[in-house]
């Protein structure tokens, strides 16, 4: 054994070298052969441990790196650069110990932030690191608890039911008959359904327990990456033979084991290397259009700034050159002794001054934004109207430095299903054979749900209160019934931990379970009898041993029809009080016929017995094989891999097991209310539909499904192949042998699309050709009155197969399924070959709810100027009926329909729509007076980016665009787009339907680059995630498709209708309020720099400050800093009820009429006058004074100090007892300082020496005399200015009162400062009653 | 295992636990508060500044502001100042209650007494140069006189002039007056020994003498008496200035030097008073405390009203300044001037508050008064137009 080590040990060596050089794979070797070697001759010992490390930092590092990080930020840099400038010794402009500490303390303050996070992070870190999990110890031959942080590559470790994985894991072995393991996903992926996962095709067969010590086998696989769908090696045994590994071969880490006792698998990944880890990128960065727009001021400050060092420099220079070579005796002398000339002092100056003016860049706006940022996302974060008492979620932040965004969005692109709709399917109609069955009583059911939720929502006040609970709405109706479901619906899953049973029932509200108003399905009348009568007379049939085939051909239809909509699914059967991980599931295509022979021996007429009846024994067969096979197992490692080797050439044991307890206790099973849980809710839609016209689903294994029939009873379809759906196919399959007929029979389902046109073609002569060509050509109008409705159409059709043709699709298709390259399109091909000629049994229409609130959405968002743009997968009738029903489209709007086949239809249709708006609304247009009279609807929707972006004026019509996605991909083409934005963007709403999720992230990018506007995405399904990334804001909703959209969000939210608070309330203020802080600290630091600038005029140019260094370098820190956090975090220019009242305000945001650069000078002129105010009240009080230089500054400074305070409070609109506190306390602390400071030593602060000096102003009444009088007179112009502008804040825009109005009567009239929310509600109103009336006129093409 | 999970999902089915409670035993609600802070509904104050809160406002300031303006506009001119750039023998001015003495004596022209002594360019000459300049009041002060000499076109608030010094030297810490400080250069020492005061303001204090004679109409001088106490602030000469420590002044000064422009050392500044020697000499203390703008005036000396005498501080008259004339400002084109002034309360006399206060006073009467107008004019008008809608 020691030999074969050390040859195994050279062998990986080897191998090793080999590695090194083909650096695509990864080879994984077992530890097991390594213990005893030393740690280096481990193959495996190049790869990444278990152990997690997320924190950034670690005690030493922390220093050096978080300041390397903090320096990546250019404004950082800068201020370090400034300081350090202070210890130049030509223009030490302050003391520079005190020049360092803003920078020290912004760092200080970021570092910590830093630390607490990085502390936060390695606590996690540490807890998930000491976590436990069974590894198989060579020495004790036996799994023992080892920490997940000790597990690492070539590892075997063992997992139990409900436990967490350690590490990417290669399965080898499972207890699970099947060799299967049932993993849950949520915590990647946020799918709750169950996946399951196959052992390694070479262990598959192993009979005995999986023993690690004697596993030889070499694994090569690719290298780690973050691609969660794909996995891709060879495992090579030592006998050389070499298997393929797939996806479904490896447990990802994070996954949770379930329904499955026990597995073991070799670790592969680990750690870092995970795919999970790979896949945890941080929350992302993105720049919001502000903070774009508040660089390009920073800039402006920097020109400035440049230009004012320049000016005292030059001026300087002169000063200097006025004296000529006599020196006066105040020009000191360099510390050398020796004269500079003008020129170099001069530019000494040009330094200090840089340093003296440091504060016009502010230092502390960045801190103070991110902080004010901060307080904003836990305001959204707290709010109830964004708290979904259902999910018990709340809307979360996942991007923090865009909330400012949500204010100023002016296009929003919403996906269809799951945003709109709550993606819950309700099965609404069907018809069968040609015959229509309406469902009238259910439909009447329906519309009671949806009163009843309305008249809920109506009694409780819609803010501050609590949204009403489904489960407490439905439970009027039916009280006991609804308990009981809701017993069960939270029961699930109580297995695993306190948490995760927290989260399981969460999720599983609004997961996997449907809602009694899915589930409790009135059949219809009619159609109950047919399928009554369809059951007893094959029953009877059956009995009578007679051909079915003489039955009447609808009623053989309507129960195939309901034999596929309960057999072709995926749906799984749990019941409540059974644990989900004892119900078996099925398995995507797998193919239990897995060869030939096995076919052939399943088809033999001897196995033709009802399979349930031998299904005991075999698995009996097998617990004991299992038990003896151990003893059997040779302790060579040889033997058990030739034994692999043989093992897919032997007979397959007894098929699958059926191993349930249904059959056991059928008579129990009746009263126990079945739960289905269904991949996709269409799917479960039709189980409970079956299920009300008795026809159940009560079983599901991989290889039988078992329906409960009335008259019939029970019945198991063996099942033999499913042929999962998938988005190119659009269909989905099963092959079963039907119990009764014993035909091999093909139940497909899919889109009426893709289904019709695989329907055989009937025969065009005999009668019964006459009548399928009716009921074809009866159920495609249906299908179109369907979609008309809104529903989603689905065709069932099923196809019966002669054993050969089956023989000779089997045979290719095993071929696939071995296959290992390309498999995946193999098994495609073979798919299509199996689903042609179908018989067309019938279809059905599933109605996808309206989510509440969704068209009073829409209409407030509309009403905000927001541009609503709808890109769905659905089709385009159904998406319009969406449309429609939630008030997108207008039914008084026209709607042009883009449908064209080739790239130059394309073109002739997009010319001739442009054509006819230019017609029929650019003679209104032209004229605005008239267009403002006449034509209320293009005055109303004046669009916003007329102002921001084109050059001419740009009206929205009452017109509605649909375009489907094949001519949306020519319009996209760079040749068209450009006309194709023309159209789109004059239309009120555009909705492209059957686009792809490529085609939603383009139409997206387009619209956000040509047009130059602020876009939001929303969507919640993977599709949806492209065009939530594109958008400059993406919004995930957290509903039924899993948690993609809302990983890849900015925002995700519980519904749609919590878009309407968070845009128009939460949106506008976070704008206004950052917008105003921005410009208020500009104006702040334009202000204070100004002082000393207009100083330099009276002290020659030579830099020097009348203000003390402490409070030139503090003011901005402490003084000033803490109203403008709380007027930044908690002003409200309007309340929230006005906002949600009145949209049109957010078109304040829209046209960034908060922060115009026209605003950032207005504020840097008003800041040079309130300057000047303060600097020259001050100055002609002491003019010709016995005055000091800092007795003269500290009046200064407490002047600009209590000007900037007075403004703040100009500006702030809502005064709570937290802005009164933080000015007072401001002021306060001021004082405080300047006294503490003045009277702590007499020797200390050179050169200011400032001792006594606030002591003794306070003494003197001319001092309070300059405080009342500089604020009054330096806010004079902009309390008068800011009547005016907080009068016009409530009018969204000059276009309000119509470009008609002349801006002379337009002054005027907004002159007057009255102009509450109320009179401008009223105002509104009058306008909105002018409504025009237009016809609908649809071009059809 | 069981019972218990039933257990739990009876309390969770209960409609009204869950709901109302937010599942307090089981589950932990992420619920947000409803408080008023969280919900953002804090109680607030809006003061929408519209017509109708700006009006009041600005009246109230006008009519506070107006009437505070005219009382320190009369204050300020009760101050006697007489404007009087005298260098001319006996000129007159008499201004009715306006009145400060200023006689600049710095000797630009021929005619000016001082015009010798001032072409003398060189700081620490051994000759003293005197001029007088005679003057008359015509009318008397009354109470306390100050007395300033005032300096124009003089930057000592230049950058690198205002940091010319030591405190800690000049607080009497001994390593200091041995070791000045760095930001003394380049008048840190001389001669190797370290100076005393050091730095450039202290190298440059003023050193004129200027006394003050009443003439008798009988043509005798009678010196009036200029207290120099008290012209320093009080914290200043008790606190922040300080001789080190030390019986004899001389002895402790040992081993330093004099600042190069001065003539004598420091601790000679006064040799008649040894509470006024050394660094709380406040002639020199007033000089340290540098000025904030160019041109600027420091207090020398102070008249007392006698007490108990009704007769005036300074009574009408002829009256000469002697000036020992050692401070060079001709080089800078700098101006020196001798100031007399009453003070009052505002601390000098100093018309432009008052007109400020006046002027902001009514500039806010005036936009009140217009906004008033417009309010009144186009607010109704405004109101009207809604209300038909």
């Amino acid at each position: 054994e020691e030999r074969e080590l050390v040859k195994g040990s050279k062998e990986a060596k080897r191998q090793r070298k080999k590695t090194k050089k083909e650096y695509k794979t990864r080879t994984v070797h077992s530890n097991l052969l390594y213990y005893r070697t030393k740690a280096e001759d481990n193959p495996n010992r190049h790869y990444a441990d278990n152990k997690i490390k997320t924190t950034k930092y670690t005690l030493l590092s922390f220093l050096p790196k978080n300041l390397f990080e903090q320096f990546h930020r250019f404004a950082n840099v800068y201020f370090v650069f400034i300081a350090l400038l202070n210890f130049v010794p030509v223009c030490n402009a302050f003391q520079p110990e005190l020049a360092l500490a803003p920078v020290v303390f912004i760092l200080s303050v970021t570092a910590i932030k830093d630390l607490w996070e990085d502390y936060r992070r390695h606590r996690s870190d540490k807890e998930i690191n000491h976590m436990d999990c069974l590894v198989y110890s060579r020495p004790e031959r036996q799994y023992l608890e080892r920490f997940w942080k000790e597990v690492r590559v070539g590892d075997f470790i063992r997992l139990r039911c409900n436990e967490i994985l350690p590490a990417d894991v290669l399965l080898l072995s499972s207890s699970d008959p099947d060799r299967l393991v049932h993993i849950e996903t949520a915590t990647l992926d946020g799918e709750t359904n169950l996946k399951q996962r196959q052992v390694v095709r070479s262990f598959l067969d192993l009979d005995c327990e999986f023993d690690p010590s004697k596993y030889r086998s070499v694994i090569e696989c690719e290298k780690p990456n973050n691609d969660l769908a794909r996995f891709r090696g060879y495992i090579t045994h030592s006998s050389g033979r070499r298997d393929g590994l797939y996806k479904d071969n490896l447990l990802l880490r994070g996954c949770t084991i379930r329904n499955t006792e026990e597995c073991v698998g070799i670790v592969i990944y680990a750690g870092h290397e995970t795919k999970a880890m790979l896949n945890n990128n941080g929350p992302r960065y993105k720049r919001s259009k502000l903070e774009r727009q508040m660089n390009v001021d920073v800039g402006w400050c920097v020109i400035i700034l440049l230009v004012m060092c320049l000016f005292s420099a030059i001026g300087h220079g002169l000063w200097m050159y006025q004296y000529g070579e006599k020196r006066p005796v105040f020009d000191v002398l360099s510390p050398e002794g020796t004269h500079m000339s003008p020129v170099l002092s001069a530019i000494y100056l040009f330094l200090t001054m840089i340093i003296v003016f440091q504060v016009l860049i502010p230092i502390s706006l960045f801190v103070s934004i991110e902080i004010v940022k901060i307080c904003q996302v836990y305001f959204i974060h707290q709010d109830l109207e964004l708290y979904d008492e259902e999910t018990d979620s709340h809307l979360q932040c996942r991007a923090l430095n865009i909330t400012e965004d949500l204010g100023q969005m002016q296009y929003i692109f919403s996906d269809k299903t799951g945003t709109l709709t709550e993606n819950k399917m309700v099965f609404r109609r069907c018809t069968v054979a040609g015959v229509e069955y309406s469902h009238d009583a259910n439909a009447r059911r329906l519309a009671m749900y949806q009163d009843v939720v309305d008249s809920e929502e109506e009694d409780c006040p819609s803010h501050g209160g609590t949204l009403p609970r489904r489960d407490s709405v439905t439970s009027h109706q039916s009280a006991a019934k609804v308990v009981l479901r809701s017993q069960s619906t939270k029961s699930h899953r109580r297995t695993g931990s306190r948490a995760e049973a927290k989260r399981a029932s969460i999720l599983s509200k609004h997961t996997a379970f449907s809602s009694p108003m899915e589930k409790d399905i009135t059949p219809d009348p009619q159609l109950l009898d047919k399928v009554n009568d369809g059951g007893s007379q094959m029953d009877f049939k059956r009995f009578h041993s007679q051909s079915l085939s003489q039955m009447p051909s609808e009623l053989t239809d309507i129960i195939d029809f309901f034999i596929a909509l309960t057999i072709c699914n995926t749906v799984v059967v749990s019941s409540p009080n059974q644990p989900r991980h004892k119900v078996r599931m099925r398995f995507e295509l797998k193919s239990p016929v897995k060869t030939i022979e096995d076919f052939i021996k399943r088809f033999t007429p001897s196995r033709l017995t009802s399979s349930s009846n031998n299904s005991s024994s075999s698995s009996l067969n097998r617990s004991s094989n299992r038990g003896c096979s151990h003893l059997l197992t040779s302790p060579s490692a040889e033997s058990t891999l030739t034994k692999l080797d043989e093992e897919p050439s032997s007979p397959v044991p007894a098929p699958p097991t059926l191993g349930t307890c249904y059959d056991g206790k059928p008579g129990s099973q009746e009263e126990v209310e079945l739960r289905y849980e269904a991949e996709s809710p269409d799917e479960a839609a039709l189980v409970y539909a079956a299920r009300a016209y008795k026809c159940s689903l009560v079983g599901r294994l991989p290889d039988q499904v078992t329906v409960e029939f009335p008259h019939l009873g029970r019945l198991s379809f063996e099942l033999l192949h499913t042929l999962g759906f998938d988005s190119n196919r659009k269909r989905m399959s099963v092959v079963v042998r039907h119990p009764l007929t014993d035909q091999i029979t093909v139940y497909t389902k899919g889109a009426d699309s893709v289904i019709m046109d695989l329907i055989t073609p009937p025969p065009t002569d005999d009668s019964k050709g006459k009548r399928h060509r009716r009921i074809l050509y009866k159920t495609q109008n249906y299908l179109n009155r369907y979609a008309a409705d809104g529903l989603r159409t689905l065709c069932i059709a099923k196809k019966v197969m002669s054993k050969e043709e089956y023989a000779v699709w089997l045979r290719r298709h095993l071929e696939a399924e071995t296959a290992i390259q390309g498999r995946e399109d193999l098994l495609f091909e073979s798919a299509l070959r199996l689903e042609t000629n179908l018989h067309l049994l019938g279809a059905t229409g599933i109605e996808d709810r309206l989510q509440d609130g969704v068209p009073e959405t829409i209409a407030s968002l509309r009403k905000a100027g927001l541009q609503i743009w709808v890109l769905t997968g659905d089709k385009q009738e159904t998406a319009i009926n969406i449309a429609y029903a939630c008030k997108l489209l207008d039914p008084e709007e026209e709607i042009i329909t883009l449908n064209a086949d080739s790239q130059d239809a394309t073109a002739v249709l997009l010319e001739e729509s442009l054509h006819y708006i230019q017609v029929k609304f650019l003679c209104s247009s032209s004229d605005p007076s008239r267009a403002f009279q006449n034509d209320y609807a293009s005055v109303y929707s004046f669009s916003p980016p007329a102002s921001s972006s084109s050059s001419q004026p740009f009206l929205v019509h009452r017109l509605g665009l649909v375009i489907d996605g094949r001519t949306l991909a020519y319009a996209l083409d760079s040749s068209l787009e450009e006309k194709f934005l023309a159209v789109a963007r004059s239309c009120r709403s555009v909705l492209c339907c059957r686009s792809t999720p490529l085609q939603k992230s383009m139409v997206v990018k387009l619209v956000r680059n040509k047009l130059k506007v602020m876009t939001l995405a929303i969507g919640d399904g993977a599709n949806d995630v492209s065009m939530i990334q594109v958008a400059d804001v993406g919004v995930g909703i957290s509903g039924q498709e899993g948690m993609q959209a809302v990983m890849a969000s900015d925002f995700a939210m519980p519904r749609f209708r919590n878009l309407q608070k968070l845009l128009l309330v939460h949106g506008h203020w976070c704008y206004s309020r950052l917008a105003n802080m921005i410009l208020y600290f500009f104006y702040k630091n334009a202000m204070f720099v100004a002082l000393i600038f207009w100083y330099q005029f009276h002290c020659g140019f030579s830099g020097s400050a009348m203000i003390d260094q402490w409070y030139l370098i503090f003011f901005n820190l402490m003084f000033s800093a803490f109203p403008q956090l709380i007027t930044g975090t908690l002003d409200k220019d309007v309340s929230s009820e006005t906002l949600q009242e009145l949209p049109q305000l957010y078109m304040n945001g829209q046209n960034s009429e908060e922060y115009k650069p026209y605003m950032f000078w207005v504020n840097m002129i008003d800041a040079f006058y309130q300057s000047l105010v303060c600097f020259f009240i001050p100055y002609f009080a002491y003019v010709d004074s016995d005055v000091d230089l800092f007795t003269w500054g500290t009046p200064i400074t407490t002047l600009a100090l209590l000007t900037i305070l007075t403004h703040l409070g100009i500006e702030t609109k809502t005064w709570t007892w937290l802005n009164w506190l933080s000015i007072s306390f401001s002021v306060c602390l001021f004082f405080t300082v300047a006294l503490c400071y003045n009277a702590s030593c007499p020797s200390c602060f050179s050169p200011s020496s400032p001792y006594w000096t606030m002591q003794t102003l306070l003494g003197e009444p001319l001092f309070y005399l300059l405080c009342v009088l500089t604020p009054v007179a330096a806010l004079m112009p902009r309390s008068v200015g800011c009547a005016r502008k907080c009068a016009l804040k409530l009018l969204p825009s000059d276009v309000w009162l119509g470009p008609e109005s002349p801006s002379a009567n337009c002054e005027a009239f907004q002159f007057p400062t009255t102009i509450t929310a109320l009179h401008h509600h009223q105002l509104m109103l009058s306008f909105t009653h002018t409504t025009l009336i237009y016809k609908r006129h649809i071009i059809v093409i | 295992m069981m019972a218990s999970s039933y257990n739990a999902k009876e309390e969770d089915g209960n409609p009204s636990s869950a709901t109302v409670h937010g599942g307090a035993g089981t589950v932990k609600n992420k619920k947000p508060d409803n408080t008023a802070f969280k919900q953002q509904r804090l109680p607030a104050w809006q003061p929408i500044l519209t017509a109708g809160t700006v009006l009041p406002a600005f009246f109230v300031i006008g009519l506070i502001f107006i009437p505070i303006g005219i009382g320190l506009f009369v204050t300020s001119n009760n101050i006697k100042e007489f404007e009087a750039c005298l260098y001319s023998v006996y000129s007159k001015y008499s201004f009715s209650s306006l009145s400060t003495l200023q006689i600049d004596y710095t000797g630009v022209d021929l005619s000016s007494p001082c015009f010798n002594c001032s072409q003398n360019y060189i700081w620490n000459s051994t000759t003293p140069c005197t001029c007088s300049v005679p003057f008359s009041l015509d009318q008397p002060f009354e109470s306390n006189v100050f007395m300033y000499y005032g300096l124009s076109n003089f930057y000592q608030n230049h950058r690198r002039y205002v940091k010319s010094r030591d405190d800690s030297q000049l607080n009497g810490d001994l390593s200091s007056l041995k070791n000045p400080s760095k930001e003394c250069e380049p008048y840190r020492t001389s001669e190797n020994k370290p100076i005393a005061p050091c730095g450039a303001i202290a190298n440059s204090l003023f050193n004129d003498t200027l006394d003050l004679y009443y003439i008798d109409p009988n043509g005798s001088r009678t010196a009036i008496p200029l207290v120099k106490k008290g012209i320093a602030w009080w914290t200043d000469k008790h606190v922040k200035f300080r001789n080190p420590a030390g019986n004899n002044l001389t002895v402790v000064f040992q081993g330093t030097s004099k600042p190069v422009n001065w003539r004598k050392p420091v601790y000679e500044l006064d040799p008649s008073d040894s509470d006024n020697n050394g660094f709380i000499n406040e002639d020199f203390i007033v000089w340290m405390r540098t000025a904030a703008l160019p041109t600027f005036r420091k207090l020398y000396r102070i008249i007392q009203k006698k007490p108990n005498n009704m007769s005036p501080t300074l009574p009408r008259g002829q009256y000469i300044l002697d000036v020992t004339y050692n401070y060079p400002v001709r080089s800078f084109e700098g101006r020196k001037r001798m100031i007399l002034s009453t003070i009052s309360w505002m601390g000098g006399k100093n018309p432009f508050l008052g007109i400020a206060y006046i002027t902001v006073g009514s500039v806010c009467f005036f936009l009140g008064i217009v906004l008033l107008i417009i309010h009144h004019k186009y607010g109704n008008r405004n109101n009207n137009a809604d209300i038909p809608n």
